[in-house]
């Protein structure tokens, strides 16, 4: 018998704006507890909140990168509960008529196989605040510094069929809402969360099973354990004949298993109604034709043109667009280096990553400028510097000696490929000896290797390795008339 | 569609409101009253109307975004009735 | 020069400006403190005052707040034993204008809790009482500022209007009570009960007063988020518009069955007064007048459950001796906490919004909501403002009506409608009816205050009805 998983995610992204949602009261993490929380947040009577305009923007930022419906009204509701963090006993959220829906997300696997993940809706809310249940021992504390911190819930239709699926759909939108700005993506402190739903079914054509939403889980590796745990439960649960039960379960990470949720035991009647402190949300076509117009790039779409317009290998093109600051950087460094695609693709991977790796930077903190990587590579190209001296530049770079022509001249390091030096230098050497040219000329490749080393010493080191072998071979190979005279 | 004791409990239950049994009787009947009393809106032709949650047709004007609040948890966390270190403090919730 | 209290605010501002600024405020206090059968007050406002410029337009003028106003450092009750130890750490947005023209707040006027109710019997500090009669309501909600100003304690005081909480105690008191359109004065720091009705709004010793005070506290506030954004006019130089052509409309759903045949009599001399000031009286239909009281009575309690759930004993408020638990600690917070009456709207509202019955009530009510605001729109094609009793009686005695919510949501029957519209009104003195007064209710368009208190103060120019006082023998 074979089972099919069926997920669907949803996903809170806390919004990068510098105020709450509905109040003036930073929106920053870490602070002392209830130091960040207005009286807004804390829910006195007669407060009231007003809606946070840059939320808007960044909601329908994302909206414009799925390809989604922005609604041009949209209606704040208030989703009523008691819980000791939620302060108002009721949460401000949208439910019919959500600020985004319909939208749309390419995915792909690891195998290189794209899946589309349609996105249902994703809407405005504001956060709770924070149950510190083992602060103290018969207490529970509250913090209310989160309350109000603005979410974007996305929920995606309930397409996804494997763990494996799952990660990969959240990992892309983990990019997507970095790349554009809109979410600082850092799981640990909590700005981007994700509660999976998942049920099994028979076959594809059957329908769908009655599923479980599991809590808590804030790491990718930690998503794809609990609902790959979830879907064996039920499995199980239904091949042993028993029904799997609606509800809200944990992810444990310690033990590695999902289980009930007793809070959330209770059949919950949210009462969801339009706010009233709230009029609707309109969002005029001016808004969103700006958005539009500052939409960056966006992921895939310049995956695409690394490969088929750059010509750069997809591994490359995949790397460089994990994340928008290392495409960014690529890309300004290109901008100073047209056609040197695979080469800037190379040091941009390989030794700025490395060096980022050990200083344990990020590439947007990175010491060095594109440009200056830029202007190295030019030297490099120009075959002012060899390759293994480039690397020493660029670790002199590092290392803070300043750019690539200060430390190229303080070390002396300048090649010399100009061709009259060269020629004067291999000219001497083969008058100098005589034996070994003419063993080179009667077909003695490996004594070739001597005159080089020779005009190298003659040079200081400085002759440009590759002009000098292809000089040195016209040299005796031809009758050097052909060639420039020295003088 | 009367209301009955089952009715009321589960409202109290969501509104968190302790009922002692001998309010549950009149409060039933009281509020089966106030219900009968706007069951008037069950006789009316609404099926085509759209519902209006606010007067004069309002929209909203969002604020710009930045923080105007600062630090006042030592006045706001003296409002309330138990605290400590800085927390608001309830009775302990299990999960 | 005390005498200015029972002149109006023209007359109090030059008097404080003659003898000091503290003058006024002081004799308030004196007289609120004789006065204190009427059970007006919850508390008197003891805060130190920054002094406002002299030129300011109230300056030195006392007034009273309903104590649903936030009032900073100063104690704000919503006439609950849930909030009664809440000291607000901000000022309401009408609070600080009226500080800022110079007014000078003397107290926090008693109100049913949650300004839910029509008598003020729902107060845990007790009811107030009429100063024509003390044995009668003085209504409701804002009883005690309509107590305060008939009794000349106060030349004006704040009121909030949810479904007539302003007009029907103006009516019952012999004061003029105004209900601005819905956003023209903040909310902010008024303590909700249902949102969107909500209205903070004036009561005075007459129209005049109002408009001076309206041009005061109106005017856009971001902090309210349904704050109108529209300029606000000069209420006081319109008020001298004449009447002739004024079209009134005569809604014949006002004068229903309910109406008392005294009260019916003062209105119709009322009306007949406006004929022979040049208005032109037409009727006018109203044809979904009959599902105001139904929408409003599902519409405000759904919105009030909503509203009164952050009182839950954590973070302010009374909270319930030794808690056993979390769910121990709401729901006996919030039984102890609140009134019968707060109680039992918190659990309508609810079973309104609950699944499988929010079609059915608030759906259908939100339904009902626009119909009634769209019969208005059509009359106010044909007419300038609608008139009509304030309440279908004059003030009943207290207890009356306490044990039957029918009945006393019967006495909203004709206010209700306004605040599910957003439309401006007010109440003004009309007649007496067996000793007590009643009061005529105009409506007007959206933002059309300077119509409608033009239209008062042409009737208060030529009738004497505003300045009857408690005690006066006819």
């Amino acid at each position: 018998m074979s089972w099919q998983a069926v997920i669907g995610l949803e996903i809170h992204a806390q919004l990068a704006t510098r105020s709450k949602l509905f109040s003036g009261a930073s929106a920053a993490y870490g602070a002392e507890p209830n130091t960040q929380a207005a009286a807004i947040d804390v829910g006195l009577p007669g407060t009231l909140p007003v809606v946070n305009d840059e939320a808007v923007r960044l909601a329908v930022t994302l909206g414009l990168a799925i390809g989604a419906r922005i609604a041009p009204v949209s209606v704040f509701a208030r989703k009523n509960y008691f819980y000791p963090d939620l302060p108002k006993g009721y949460q401000i959220s949208q439910y019919e008529r959500p600020v985004v829906a319909d939208g749309m997300l390419a995915v792909r696997l690891d195998d290189d196989r794209v899946i589309e993940v349609r996105i249902e809706r994703a809407h405005l809310e504001e956060d709770a605040g924070k149950s510190l249940h083992d602060a103290f021992s018969t207490q529970t504390g509250i913090d209310l510094n989160r309350a109000g911190v603005p979410l974007l819930e996305i929920v995606s239709a309930p397409v996804l069929h494997s763990p494996a699926e799952a990660v990969a759909y959240l990992r892309t939108m983990h990019r997507l809402v970095r790349w554009l700005g809109i979410c600082d993506g850092n799981m640990q402190e909590g700005s981007f969360r994700c509660d999976a739903n998942v049920s099994v079914r028979r076959s594809p054509q059957a329908p769908l099973g009655t599923r479980a939403e599991i809590k808590n889980v804030n790491s990718f590796r930690f998503v794809e354990k609990a609902i790959a745990y979830e879907i064996e439960r039920q499995i199980r649960v239904l091949e042993s004949g028993e029904a799997v039960v609606q509800e809200t379960r944990l992810y444990d990470a310690a033990q590695d298993r999902t289980r009930s949720m007793r809070s959330k035991e209770s059949a919950d009647d949210y009462r969801y109604f339009p706010d009233p402190d709230l009029p609707p949300l309109a969002i005029p076509p001016e808004l969103v034709a700006s958005v539009r117009a500052s939409l960056p790039e966006l992921p895939e779409a310049r995956r695409r043109r690394y490969v088929e317009a750059l010509g750069l290998p997809a591994q490359d093109a995949d790397q460089l667009c994990a994340d928008r600051d290392t495409s960014d950087y690529f890309e300004a460094v290109l901008a100073a280096l047209p056609g040197e695609a695979k080469l800037c693709a190379n040091w941009v991977l390989g030794e700025l990553a490395a060096a980022l790796n050990t200083l344990g930077l990020p590439i947007a903190r990175s010491p060095l400028a594109p440009a200056d990587l830029a202007l190295l590579l030019r030297r490099l190209r120009e075959g002012v510097i060899s390759g293994k001296q480039a690397k020493d530049v660029f670790a002199a770079m590092i290392a803070g000696e300043g750019d690539a022509d200060a430390v190229i001249a303080a070390r002396g390091l300048v090649q010399i490929s100009d061709e009259g030096a060269l020629l004067a230098a291999i000219d001497q050497v083969i008058a100098a000896h005589p034996a070994q040219a003419a063993q080179v000329r009667a077909g003695q490749d490996k004594v070739l290797g001597f005159l080089v080393g020779q005009v190298m010493k003659a040079t200081g080191g400085k002759a440009n390795p590759q002009r000098l072998n292809a000089l040195l071979r016209t040299r005796l190979d031809g009758s050097g008339a052909d060639l420039p005279s020295a003088s | 569609m009367s209301f009955d004791a089952d009715h009321l409990r589960r409202c109290a239950r969501l509104a968190r409101l302790a009922l002692a049994d001998d309010e549950i009787a009149p409060l039933e009947r009281e509020i089966a009253r106030m219900l009968d009393l706007v069951g008037e809106l069950h006789h009316a032709a609404l099926d085509a109307v759209e519902p209006m949650a606010h007067p004069l047709g309002l929209t909203l004007v969002p604020r710009p975004d930045a923080v105007t609040e600062g630090d006042a948890h030592e006045a706001l966390l003296a409002l309330a009735p138990e605290t400590r270190l800085g927390l608001y403090l309830v009775p302990k919730v299990i999960e | 020069m005390s005498d200015a209290l029972d002149q109006g605010l023209r007359a109090c501002v030059k008097a404080a400006r003659e003898d000091g600024q503290d003058v006024l405020a002081a004799e308030a206090r004196r007289r609120a403190a004789a006065h204190g059968d009427l059970n007006a007050f919850i508390g008197l406002d003891t805060r130190t005052r920054a002094r406002a410029a002299g030129a300011a337009p109230l300056s030195g003028v006392p007034f009273a707040q309903k104590d649903n106003f936030c009032t900073a450092g100063l104690r704000t009750t919503c006439a609950s034993r849930m909030l009664g130890g809440f000291v607000p750490p901000y000022e309401s947005a009408v609070g600080e204008r009226l500080s800022a023209a110079g007014a000078v707040s003397i107290g926090k006027t008693n109100l049913d809790e949650f300004a839910m109710g029509s008598s003020n019997e729902t107060s845990h500090y007790g009811p107030v009482r009429n100063p024509w009669d003390l044995t009668r309501v003085p209504g409701g909600s804002s009883g005690g500022s309509a107590a305060a100003v008939a009794a000349g304690i106060v030349p004006f005081a704040t009121g909030s209007d949810t479904g007539g909480s302003v007009r029907q105690p103006a009516a019952f008191c012999g004061v003029t009570g105004l209900k601005p359109t819905y956003g023209r004065v903040s909310r902010w720091g008024l303590i909700a009960y249902a949102s969107s009705l909500d209205c903070p709004g004036v009561l005075a010793r007459s129209a005049e007063d109002c408009a001076r005070v309206l041009g005061v506290i109106a005017g856009h506030d971001p902090r309210d988020a349904t704050s109108a954004a529209r300029p606000v006019e000069d209420y006081l130089a319109a008020l001298d518009a004449p009447l002739a052509g004024l079209r009134i409309g005569v809604a014949r759903p006002y004068f229903g069955a309910g109406v008392q045949a005294g009260v019916g009599a003062a209105v119709q001399a009322a009306l007949a007064e406006y004929e022979r000031l040049g208005a032109r009286l037409v009727e006018i239909d109203l044809p979904h007048a009959h599902l105001a009281i139904p929408a409003y009575y599902v519409i405000a309690p759904a919105e009030a459950s909503s509203n009164l759930a952050r009182y839950d004993g954590v973070r302010f408020g009374h909270r319930c001796a030794h808690p056993r638990s979390l769910e121990d600690l709401y729901t006996r917070s919030r039984a102890e906490g609140f009134g019968a009456e707060v109680r039992r709207r918190i659990l309508i509202g609810t079973f309104a919004l609950s699944a499988g019955y929010y079609d059915a009530y608030y759906l259908s009510a939100q339904k009902a909501r626009r119909l009634i605001a769209s019969d208005f729109d059509a009359a106010f094609a044909q007419v300038d403002l609608i008139a009509g009793p304030t309440a279908p009686t004059t003030a009943f005695a207290l207890g009356e009506k306490r044990a039957d919510p029918l009945a006393m949501a019967a006495a909203d029957v004709n206010t209700v409608a306004v605040n599910l519209a957003g439309l401006p009104a007010l109440s003004i003195p009309a007649g007496l009816h067996a000793g007590l007064p009643v009061g005529l209710q105009l409506i007007a368009p959206a933002f059309a205050e300077a119509r409608l208190l033009a239209a008062a103060h042409r009737f208060q120019q030529a009738t004497d009805w505003h300045r009857r006082r408690p005690g006066d023998r006819p």
